[in-house]
């Protein structure tokens, strides 16, 4: 799902697996002026003959993944949470996890795709509606990878981004959690989806693909041609949804007793489960977002392993110095951010560089988490600015030194070119390009969030009433207890 | 008759409860408290959010028994729940004015 990358030998195999797939075109191909035995590549191939480009391995990988990165969400984002949040208001947080998923899904397929994957013409902020309510897909029509000629069918496609679709706005209840009505949340997720999420994923992963790319130079979203790297959503992901958060907690405002009363998490047991689940899922988000399974989905998958396994450990380790005592939340901390950061990068580092960046990143995220945050008074309750958008900037500018090849980085391919050319890469150029992309999300997923917000507050109402609030959302907005002992 | 109430440190609970057992006590009751006494609370921190909570988890135990066997329940509950550490607990003694035991009706010692 990133922008320029990929390797050459995904290119031959592509090639190798056309050939096979569909011999009679290919020996027509092979009869152009092939210099070599590799079978000539199609440019701009016709629908049918991309559908012969679809290989078994990389579609069962891109469902599993699929799968995987909804188990991100349900149930192990709404775990994670709900290990943080007092036991009077354990359900809430599962029942807005579960819904914003659900409800974003049916989004997704009304209008989400459509506005983030078609093209928008001369426009290169969002798509068109040419495919709302999936207009035009069947079982035979395709999606581009990364490599020229290979293909995945677009259903495998349209479900893998949308379960990125789903756990987005999930991500930012933890800001606001324990005191936020339901209904607003829900209105809210769906505008903010249509607002900012599908047009931000348009500007960063939109592109015509590298077999149409060289025939239409400018198809691609605005931070695509800018070259801004991000594979598998370090802006999209968590930059976009950790903003919204941050706004979201500062509009709310803070809960009745914070910083006067203890809010300790009710089970940390919970939360331990679903950062764990979150890891394994994350494999799927990352390694998935290769949208074909080879060389370079090892690499991301690698990464987001020991990315995440040295955040960890630094998290523990600043913790033993600083306190005296590791802590399993800190721990688990250390992980989601490590998980956060090398999401965009996950592609492109090696695995050492991926350790660095999940050991600084730590240091970061534990700065904003325990010391920022405590300056500045504000009341993001379950960290979702300090280890979502804090940890997806470093991800995302570390992303421009890890990808360096003569760090052993896989650089970025220029698909203007057909077949795809490695680009010449220069770590100075590149860091001002994932800082414009930084800033361009901060800017609008900030802007539009705090609008989105304000209306809610003054026309709805954001927050429950204070005896609400007190006596728990489970109970109030829900009718029922997490716990019935 | 006596009731004793011991308020004791949680992981003492299973030596307080053999103790108890080998004085022939056929009963007792368990209930997890939060208190303070002497003790201070302890401090947890949660990513750098600080609580130092003055109420500590323990355990009361309460104990009815004949009048003659109390100084007994009381010293072997003593021994077994002490740590010689600040925090162990305290032991209260009360009257009882009536015991019944509801399966038979039978009262008093009889129903202990």
């Amino acid at each position: 799902m990133t922008l320029h990358s990929r390797l050459a030998g995904g290119l031959a195999t592509a090639g190798l697996a056309a050939f096979a797939a569909l011999p009679a075109w290919a020996q027509g191909a092979a009869s152009a002026p092939a210099a070599s035995t590799t079978p000539a590549l199609i440019k701009a191939p016709t629908p049918e003959q991309a559908l012969a480009m679809i290989n078994k391995g990389d579609t069962t990988w891109m469902l599993i993944s699929s799968a995987l990165v909804l188990m991100m969400s349900v149930p192990a984002l709404a775990l994670f949470y709900g290990g943080l949040v007092r036991t009077k208001n354990m359900l809430s947080v599962l029942m807005q996890v579960l819904m914003i998923v659900s409800v974003a899904s049916l989004v997704w397929v009304g209008w989400g795709y459509s506005l983030a994957f078609t093209s928008g013409g001369d426009n290169h902020f969002v798509g068109g509606l040419g495919k709302a309510f999936l207009r035009g897909v069947d079982a035979t029509t395709v999606a581009a990878t990364f490599s020229n000629n290979v293909y995945i069918p677009e259903y495998a496609y349209i479900v893998f981004q949308m379960t990125f679709a789903c756990i987005t706005p999930a991500l930012i209840v933890g800001a606001f959690a324990e005191r936020i009505k339901f209904t607003p949340l829900i209105l809210f997720v769906v505008a903010w989806l249509t607002l900012v999420y599908f047009p931000i994923a348009h500007c960063v992963w939109y592109w015509a693909g590298p077999d149409y790319l060289p025939d239409a130079p400018t198809d691609g979203g605005y931070l695509w041609a800018l070259g801004a790297l991000d594979f598998a959503g370090g802006t999209v992901v968590h930059i976009n949804a950790g903003i919204a958060g941050l706004v979201g907690c500062l509009i709310v405002g803070p809960r009745v007793g914070y910083k006067a009363e203890p809010m300790p998490p009710h089970s940390l047991t919970m939360t331990m489960i679903g950062a764990s689940l979150l890891w394994v899922g994350w494999f799927g988000f990352n390694a998935g977002s290769n949208l074909e399974a080879n060389g370079v989905t090892g690499v991301a998958f690698i990464n987001t392993f020991v990315a995440t396994a040295a955040a960890a450990v630094a998290w523990a380790v600043i913790e033993q110095v600083r306190h005296g005592k590791p802590s399993l939340l800190g721990a688990a901390s250390g992980a989601v951010a490590g998980l956060v950061a090398i999401t965009p990068a996950s592609g492109y580092a090696h695995p050492g560089t991926a350790i660095i960046l999940g050991f600084v990143t730590s240091g970061v995220c534990f700065f904003f988490v325990t010391t920022v945050k405590n300056k500045l008074g504000y009341d993001d309750s379950l960290d979702v600015f300090g280890v979502h958008c804090i940890g997806g900037i470093v991800g995302a500018l570390g992303t421009a030194i890890v990808a360096d090849p003569a760090l052993g980085g896989q650089g970025f391919f220029d698909y203007t070119q057909f077949p795809a050319v490695a680009g010449s890469y220069d770590m100075g150029a590149q860091l001002v390009t994932q800082a414009r992309a930084v800033l361009l999300t901060l800017a609008w997923s900030g802007a539009v969030s705090a609008i989105l917000f304000s209306i809610l507050k003054f026309t709805t109402g954001l927050r429950p009433v204070r005896d609400v609030e007190l006596e728990g959302l489970d109970i109030n907005e829900h009718g029922e207890r997490a716990y019935n002992i | 008759m006596k009731l004793v109430i011991a308020i004791i440190k949680p992981f003492k609970l299973d030596e307080v409860r053999e103790a108890l057992s080998t004085l022939g006590v056929q009963g007792m009751t368990v209930t997890e408290v939060k208190g303070f006494g002497r003790q201070k609370g302890q401090t947890e921190i949660y990513r750098g959010a600080e609580y130092s909570t003055n109420m500590v988890p323990k355990i009361k135990v309460e104990v009815a028994c004949a009048t003659d066997l109390a100084p007994r329940v009381v010293e072997a509950i003593g021994h077994a729940a002490n740590t010689g550490a600040i925090g162990d607990g305290k032991i209260f003694v009360l009257d009882i004015d009536q015991a019944v035991r509801i399966r038979t009706g039978e009262t008093d010692e009889t129903a202990l």
